[in-house]
């Protein structure tokens, strides 16, 4: 493969904000650093503004006055996309109808001016490395979702842009293919080393691809870090309830213990050194369901009863009541099996509780 | 399965009445009153070997070519406009482009007359700039515009349309590939709107080809198609070659029809 000269741009974003016409405040002033070969990922709800960010990056949009793009250094902002070689990769494929796969990946190359052989073959070895040699010919109305999607990077590739810039790009696909094109991309990704941006609302896509995540909220950056970090020390509640499940115990502190319906939990594991937190009538505790273990209920100072158990294979999921004023979802391994009304005792480590700010 | 029938035939009764009394009875006699004349079925021959109805026919099918490209060139650059900007005033304009959908031919040759006759607006102010009347109603380009004039309501409407259903993600990819404003026209744009192209021109092509009122009201030396036949039938009486005409025109029309649509089907089937 000749994509070892793939450039590893750096982007830098300097109080980035975006209002449009219409006086919508889509993104609020963000100043944000991507490494040259980083993979950085956009996840956030509907609406908060990953695509709007992506597509101040690409030249689509301009930011409000004051906000700069940086490429490599170099001060992107007033150039229209066409100058700024980046290569977009769309979630509807955006490929061209008039033109067959092979007319589509040199696309790009032919308005360049590339010459004819040269063309054909950079096309070969972008539609090569993207395993789809053989529909070189197809008209794209004849290629599956998966297939056109593969179209649709080799095409963004093929022009060996500076950034790779992709928004949803596997939201329109079924879930065995999704996961399957996730690895794809991920491996070419690393091999290529070339910075990309990813934009998605599916957080096993956000964690399995980026390097860092950007979650966003109403425009703002909620959270920024590797996928590890927002998973485990998420920033603020949005976060903490936005990635993957999350707990919310509520109750009275005294003595460094937290005091519920269902029982007492100890907020300082022995013999380890806690901070001193000054007794609260109310206070809030998270942690996730893979941190709790159910254990017996005579051995457990907390207990709840089961509302309902759902076997997944290698463990069971269960929801659980009466711990606290909202339900505890706790999974359970092995082949120990629940009925619903169940006791049992659950045992947390208090270093897997967090303290949140709302 | 006999009440299916039933069904079948009701429903078949209206068309069946609208083939017999639209088509083929008034075409099938048209069709013998053009080879009952003295010259026979000859008379079909003549119609495209005598050098006045070749030239008239020449004459017809060129110029609706012409208008039908011009007033798509027109169109879609006025519906891209449109399409694409937006500004105070733009539902009037659109309103006011499709004004003249209900003027008749008349009406048409009577303001190209306005606008380009010995009277007409541009006269006086050529007249009183260069102290010369430009006067070209009367003339090929006073028939060509007013033709123009007829076609753009009837195909900007189509074609705005099909800019509005583009793809706009379809431009943008094709901008990020490095393509500029002229390229993603050439490349994305106009290739996305053919099939509206291929409609719209067909209808605009098989109306001018038909167009009598404004060739008419203009009176002009040019001997399009209809006035050709209008004058066979009206001044000499000469219904055979009239009727003879009529066919070859309406033949010609319905094979560009035709030629268009199936060209169409191809795209269409092309954009999946
Ligand atoms: N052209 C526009 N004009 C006005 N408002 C816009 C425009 N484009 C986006 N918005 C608004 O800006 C906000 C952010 O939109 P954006 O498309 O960036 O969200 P997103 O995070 O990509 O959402 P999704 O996951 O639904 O794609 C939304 O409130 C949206 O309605
Ligand atoms: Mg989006």
């Amino acid at each position: 493969m000749t994509f070892a000269e793939t450039p590893r741009t750096p982007v830098q974003l300097r109080a980035c904000a975006k209002t449009f016409a219409d006086g919508t405040r889509a993104l609020e002033p963000l100043d944000l650093e991507i490494a040259g070969g980083e993979t950085l990922v956009f996840l956030g709800p509907s609406g908060c503004g990953k695509t709007t960010t992506l597509r101040l990056v690409a030249g689509l949009e301009a930011p409000d006055p004051g906000g700069r793009v940086l490429f490599d250094g170099q001060d992107v902002t007033p150039l229209p996309i066409e100058k700024r070689e980046v290569g977009m990769v769309f979630q509807s494929y955006a490929l061209f109808p008039n033109m067959d796969v092979a007319g589509n990946v040199g696309y790009g190359l032919r308005v360049r001016r590339v010459a004819e052989a040269e063309r054909a073959h950079r096309v070969a070895e972008v539609l090569e490395m993207m395993a789809i040699g053989d529909l070189a010919h197809r008209r794209v109305d004849q290629l599956s979702g998966g297939q056109r999607q593969r179209v649709a990077l080799a095409r963004a590739l093929a022009v060996r842009p500076r950034v790779l810039l992709l928004d949803e790009p596997l939201t329109a696909l079924d879930a065995a293919l999704r996961e399957r094109l996730r690895v794809e991309i991920d491996a070419l990704l690393r091999r290529l080393g070339i910075t990309a941006i990813y934009v998605t609302h599916d957080q096993s896509e956000a964690m399995a691809l980026g390097d860092r995540i950007v979650v966003m909220r109403q425009g703002q950056v909620a959270q920024v870090g590797p996928p590890r970090e927002i998973y485990f020390r998420p920033a603020n509640r949005f976060v903490a309830e936005f990635i993957g499940t999350m707990n919310l115990l509520r109750g009275s502190r005294r003595g460094g213990r937290l005091q519920l319906a269902g029982g007492e939990l100890a907020l300082t594991a022995p013999g380890a050194p806690g901070e001193d937190l000054p007794d609260a009538v109310e206070t809030e505790y998270l942690f996730r369901p893979e941190a709790v273990e159910v254990i017996s209920p005579e051995d457990a100072s907390l207990s709840g009863r089961v509302a309902s158990a759902l076997f997944l294979g290698d463990r069971t999921r269960l929801v659980i009541e009466g711990v606290t004023d909202r339900p505890v979802i706790a999974e359970a391994a092995g082949r120990r099996e629940f009925a619903d009304g169940d006791r049992v005792g659950l045992a947390l480590d208090p270093r897997d509780l967090l303290r949140l700010p709302g | 399965m006999s009440r299916d029938l039933s069904r079948q035939l009701v429903l078949l009764l209206p068309l069946a009445i609208l083939v017999g009394a639209f088509f083929l009875l008034p075409i099938g006699r048209l069709i013998l009153v053009g080879a009952g004349g003295d010259a026979g079925a000859a008379a079909y021959a003549a119609v495209l070997t005598t050098p006045r109805y070749f030239e008239s026919f020449l004459n017809t099918i060129l110029l609706s070519a012409g208008v039908t490209v011009v007033t798509l060139a027109i169109s879609t650059a006025a519906g891209l406009f449109l399409q694409r900007n937006v500004f105070p005033g733009r539902d009037l304009l659109i309103a006011l482009m499709t004004f003249p959908l209900a003027f008749p031919g008349v009406v048409v040759g009577f303001m190209v007359i306005m606008l380009a006759g010995r009277q007409g607006v541009i006269g006086s102010v050529t007249d009183a700039l260069f102290d010369e009347k430009l006067v070209f109603a009367y003339s090929m380009a006073g028939l060509f515009m007013g033709y123009v004039y007829f076609s753009i309501p009837r195909v900007i409407l189509t074609v705005m349309a099909a800019i509005e259903k583009l793809d706009p993600a379809l431009e943008e990819a094709a901008r990020s590939l490095g393509a500029g404003p002229w390229t993603v026209l050439r490349d994305v744009v106009l290739p996305g709107l053919k099939p509206a192209f291929l409609a719209s021109g067909a209808v605009c092509f098989a109306t001018a080809m038909g167009a009598f009122g404004t060739a008419f009201t203009l009176a002009t030396d040019i001997d399009v198609l209809p006035m050709t036949i209008y004058t066979e039938f009206v001044l000499y009486a000469n219904f055979a070659t009239a009727a003879a005409l009529s066919i070859v025109l309406g033949a010609i029309t319905w094979l560009v029809l035709a030629l268009s649509r199936s060209l169409a089907g191809t795209t269409v089937a092309a954009a999946g």
